[in-house]
């Protein structure tokens, strides 16, 4: 370490640390141009001049440059500093009387005119200063090298390569980025903050995927890393304390072992379009669930805010239960969530935009705990719930006033009434539905499904959490629509029930079930596509099926099947079963 | 002295015998080795000749065909007097055969359906003094182990000469297989099958095809592409003759020793298949089997376990 004294204070640093950086340790400011953090210093303006104390005497030196010495005595703001300073601003305002960023500083340091004109007077305020940050950038950081100062003297410019348009400029924009006049622009927006939902790409070569990603880390795209391009770069490397940034990363495909599996692949939500009643897809302003979880979201495209299409807070919103579920024409059964987060809706879309609530719903379905309390507090907060389907949302009219408005129809049955109510917003609830890939995830696993599709447990009330396959365990919505705290209840059933397969280290099976007689087996996988524990499985290099033994539940199925004969069941063999006929029949 | 065989046929298409004349030069060594004592098809001994013999002093007879008439039968019993090992040779003699089919029906059916209007034949006619007689002909066909005891089985509609040829071999050897083997391998055709390995591990099919309808692959599992190939339930032995022709097998070796009712269990195989649960869709996809006996019992109807059609 070292130690020095800047404006009469004394700090220890490690050696190597320049002096610009040591006085910013101590939240002192040095005026700077031509210096960037991630760029080497190159002292160019020297606008970041101090005062150091020498043996024979005062000496100006710019402080991006000039590494701490042991013992340094450091001024950075006496007379003579600020005069070097104001003499370099001076002496470029003449060339570029108005660039701001030379205009602040000249105010900073009190300078009110320049004292010198220049025959190269240039009155852009973008114009280029020639701090050479760009060209740095581009060779040190970037690697492209695709631009650099052309020409001497009074002629000295940044330019291409014989002015061409560069092959080698990877079109990054890291100049650009650095440039303090803007001098060098780059024409692709800015997406950084903004939501996904508004970009095709990732909004950065390094990003965190959403908002609430889990785990919470970036990850790098390579095709706009400048890295995966030039090789250079890795400033995130540089910057990133932990060093957790690792380029040589790549995709893989990881194989692991295990025992057991728990199924929990969740939901899909049903797509209302074809119910062409409501207009999804069709009028403006009419949302899924989803969609409008997605717009309540702090993180979401209008940070939160409920907002219609045309950019107004809506002033009344119709919600409407039951879309798709308890519904012959799609699914029968009840979606369990809905009534509750639409009640959720109605709290949070009247709190945020202080609109109207109108709810439609057949039944109230508030069973969980404190969910009827919720829906009398939403009650009390002037919500309308009305009973009865809504038959159709339709354009309310064709006059100026009316434009954009929405009229929900329905049956108040509750009243015996048939009412339109004008809202502005839609919010349909829609149903929740088993995976569209449940099929095959249930046939990879050997599940069985319900009649409504979701995946079946063992047993209702007994083994609600086991399926018919061993090893193999089911929890949330891929099991049946429910609501989180149901989902986390089921999955700890679930991993308790591992844990004790586990623990105890071994697992029992019954001596009934089937084994090949592989002399005899044709390898025609009869059996195989038939097994519904998914226990035979077909070994290429003998040609023959095989049954695992503890995946095998005796049930006889593929015995049965077997065309050749070469399946037999232990307990249950062919001799045995003739013998006992022999038996019963020889009375 | 060589030792002495017979061939014979009863109800059959005349292929098993044809199948003996297509062993070719090998037929030379089977005379060289052999003598045959009677064989109608080809040599003008007659059923005195073979009465006239001693008891089991025929080495073997070769029967082939099911048992239709009372003629066959008679035949079939002084074969069995005469020899020493009977083999039942062709699906026909071994199952029942094709014309085991004809228990889907009764004699009077048959004749109806034949003659219709025409002349119906009749047992016995008598004229001038002189009567002429045919043989009875039975309601039900059998295969050859209902009326006579059976040592040995040929399958095959026809056996093929290697089969033919190899079961030869067994019964000229010192070492005789057990009574009531059949002399071909006891597993079955899938794996003879050179498109075995492109059979997919579950096959699940939405849709199954007959032959006319479609141009099958050469290479990949005639199941697979939807045509009812009973490979899995029919006995190895014929080298996969038709699946290297492009013709789905139909199930001429007759079942595996383990194996009761063949169609029973061809059944199960071609049903194993099908992708669906929906008593409407399934009944759907089964439309492409319009003749399930005829598919699935096409060999072996008189030996499945009902035998017949009941009939009103
Ligand atoms: C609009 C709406 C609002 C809701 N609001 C609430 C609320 O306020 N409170 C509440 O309690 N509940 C609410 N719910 C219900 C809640 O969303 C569900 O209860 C919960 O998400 C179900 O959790 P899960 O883990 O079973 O399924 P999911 O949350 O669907 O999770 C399943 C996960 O498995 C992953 N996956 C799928 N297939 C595979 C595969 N083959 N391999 C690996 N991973 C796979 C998926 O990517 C997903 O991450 C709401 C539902 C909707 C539709
Ligand atoms: S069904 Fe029988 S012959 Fe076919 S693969 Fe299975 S055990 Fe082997
Ligand atoms: S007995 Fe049942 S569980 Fe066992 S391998 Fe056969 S089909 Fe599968
Ligand atoms: S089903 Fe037929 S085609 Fe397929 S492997 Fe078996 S014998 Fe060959
Ligand atoms: S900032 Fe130090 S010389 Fe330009």
């Amino acid at each position: 370490m070292i130690r020095l004294t800047i404006d009469g204070k004394t700090t220890e640093v490690e050696r190597g640390t320049t002096l610009l950086h040591a006085a910013r340790f101590l939240d002192i400011k040095i005026p700077t141009l031509c210096y960037h953090p991630l760029i080497k210093p190159f002292a160019a303006c020297r606008l970041c001049v101090v005062e150091v104390k020498r043996s024979w005497g005062m000496e100006l030196v710019p402080s991006c440059h000039v590494a701490c010495q042991e013992g340094m005595e450091v001024s950075t703001g006496s007379s003579h500093v600020l005069a070097a300073r104001r003499l370099v601003l001076e002496l470029m305002l003449a060339r570029w009387p108005n660039v701001p960023i030379l205009r602040k500083y000249a105010a900073e340091l009190g300078l009110e005119k320049p004292r010198f004109a220049s025959p190269l007077r240039d009155e852009r305020e973008d114009a280029c200063i020639l701090c050479g940050l760009c060209v740095r950038a581009c060779d040190e950081v970037v690697g492209a090298s695709a631009i650099s100062f052309a020409e001497r003297g009074i002629g000295r410019r940044v330019a291409t390569p014989f002015n061409l348009e560069s092959e080698s400029c990877i079109a990054c924009g890291a100049c650009a980025l650095v440039c303090p006049t803007s001098y060098i622009k780059f024409e692709a927006e800015d997406h950084r903050g903004k939501p996904p939902e508004f970009l095709l790409d990732p909004n950065t070569a390094i990003y965190m995927p959403t908002a609430q990603a889990v785990p919470k880390v970036p990850s790098i795209d390579r095709d706009s890393c400048i890295h995966f391009q030039t090789g250079g770069c890795q400033k995130c490397v540089e910057v990133c304390e932990p060093g957790a940034v690792n380029h040589k990363m790549v995709d893989e495909e990881i194989e692991v072992e295990v025992g057991q599996v728990l199924v929990a692949i969740g939901y899909d939500t049903f797509d209302p379009t074809p119910m062409a009643q409501y207009a999804y897809g069709r009028l403006d302003n009419v949302y899924t669930g989803l969609e409008v979880e997605r717009m309540l979201n702090s993180t979401g495209p209008t940070g939160g805010r409920v907002l219609l299409k045309n950019g107004k807070p809506p002033r009344a919103v119709g919600i409407v239960h039951c879309v798709g579920s308890r519904d012959e024409n799609y699914h029968r059964y009840c979606s369990r969530v809905c009534c509750m987060y639409a009640l959720k809706f109605a709290h949070v879309v009247k709190e945020r935009s202080g609109a109207e609530i109108y709810n439609f719903y057949i039944d109230m379905r508030a069973f969980g705990k404190g969910y009827e309390e919720f829906y009398s507090r939403v009650l009390n907060e002037g919500a309308n719930v009305i009973r009865g389907k809504v038959a159709e949302v339709v354009q309310a009219g064709w006059s100026k006033q009316k434009e954009g408005a929405l009229l929900l129809r329905c049956e108040d049955t509750l009243i015996g009434r048939f009412r339109e109510i004008p809202v502005d917003m839609v919010i349909l609830c829609n149903a929740i539905e088993p995976r569209r890939d449940a099929e095959q995830v249930g046939r990879l696993f050997g599940l069985s499904r319900s009649p409504d599709g979701f995946f079946l447990e063992r047993h209702p009330k007994l083994d609600p959490v086991a399926t018919m396959t061993d090893g193999i365990f089911v929890a949330g919505c891929a099991q049946g629509p429910k609501d989180i705290p149901d989902v986390v209840a089921q999955a700890c059933a679930a991993a308790a029930r591992m844990m004790a397969t586990i623990s105890k280290g071994e697992v029992e099976i019954d001596p009934v079930r089937a084994e090949v007689m592989e002399e005899y087996c044709s390898g025609c996988r009869v059996c195989s596509a038939l097994c519904p524990y998914s226990a035979i499985s077909y070994v290429a290099e003998r040609k023959v099926s095989q049954v695992n033994s503890a995946l095998c539940k005796g049930c006889g199925t593929c015995v049965a099947a077997c065309p050749s004969g070469a399946m037999t069941g232990y307990g249950f063999t062919d001799r045995q079963i003739n013998a006992e006929l022999e038996g019963v029949l020889a009375v | 002295m060589k030792p002495k065989v017979a061939f014979y046929w009863c109800a059959s298409c005349g292929g098993c015998e044809e199948a003996v004349v297509d062993l070719d030069e090998k037929i030379l060594d089977v005379a060289n080795a052999v003598d045959i004592v009677f064989w109608p098809v080809a040599l003008d001994f007659k059923e005195h000749d073979v009465e006239a013999m001693p008891d089991g002093s025929i080495l073997a007879s070769f029967i082939n065909g099911a048992i239709r008439n009372s003629d066959q039968l008679k035949i079939a019993k002084l074969l069995r007097a005469k020899s020493q090992v009977v083999v039942a040779f062709g699906v026909c003699a071994q199952l029942g055969g094709i014309p085991g089919l004809a228990n889907m029906s009764d004699a009077k059916g048959i004749f109806a359906e034949v003659y219709r209007d025409g002349v119906a034949p009749v047992r016995l006619h008598r004229e001038n003094g002189h009567s002429l007689s045919l043989p009875e002909f039975f309601d039900t066909v059998v295969a050859l182990d209902r009326v006579i005891d059976v040592d040995y089985y040929v399958p095959g509609c026809p056996p093929t000469p290697k089969i033919i040829g190899d079961a030869l071999g067994a019964l000229l050897g010192s070492n005789l297989p057990p009574k009531g083997t059949v002399l071909a391998p006891d597993q079955a055709l899938c794996e003879q099958c050179p498109r075995k390995d492109t059979r997919p591990e579950k096959l699940l099919l939405k849709e199954l095809k007959r032959v006319h309808q479609v141009v099958a692959d050469q290479q990949t599992c005639l199941l697979a592409q939807g045509l009812a190939c009973l490979g899995p339930a029919t006995r190895a032995g014929c080298e996969a003759m038709c699946i290297r022709g492009n013709m789905p097998c139909t199930g001429c070796f007759g079942p595996t020793s383990r194996v009761r009712d063949f169609g029973a269990k061809a059944l199960s195989a071609i049903a194993s298949v099908i992708d669906s649960n929906d008593e409407g869709e399934i009944t759907r996809i089964l439309e492409a089997l319009p003749d399930p006996v005829g598919t699935f019992y096409r060999y072996s109807l008189p030996s499945s376990l009902l035998g017949r059609r009941r009939m009103e």
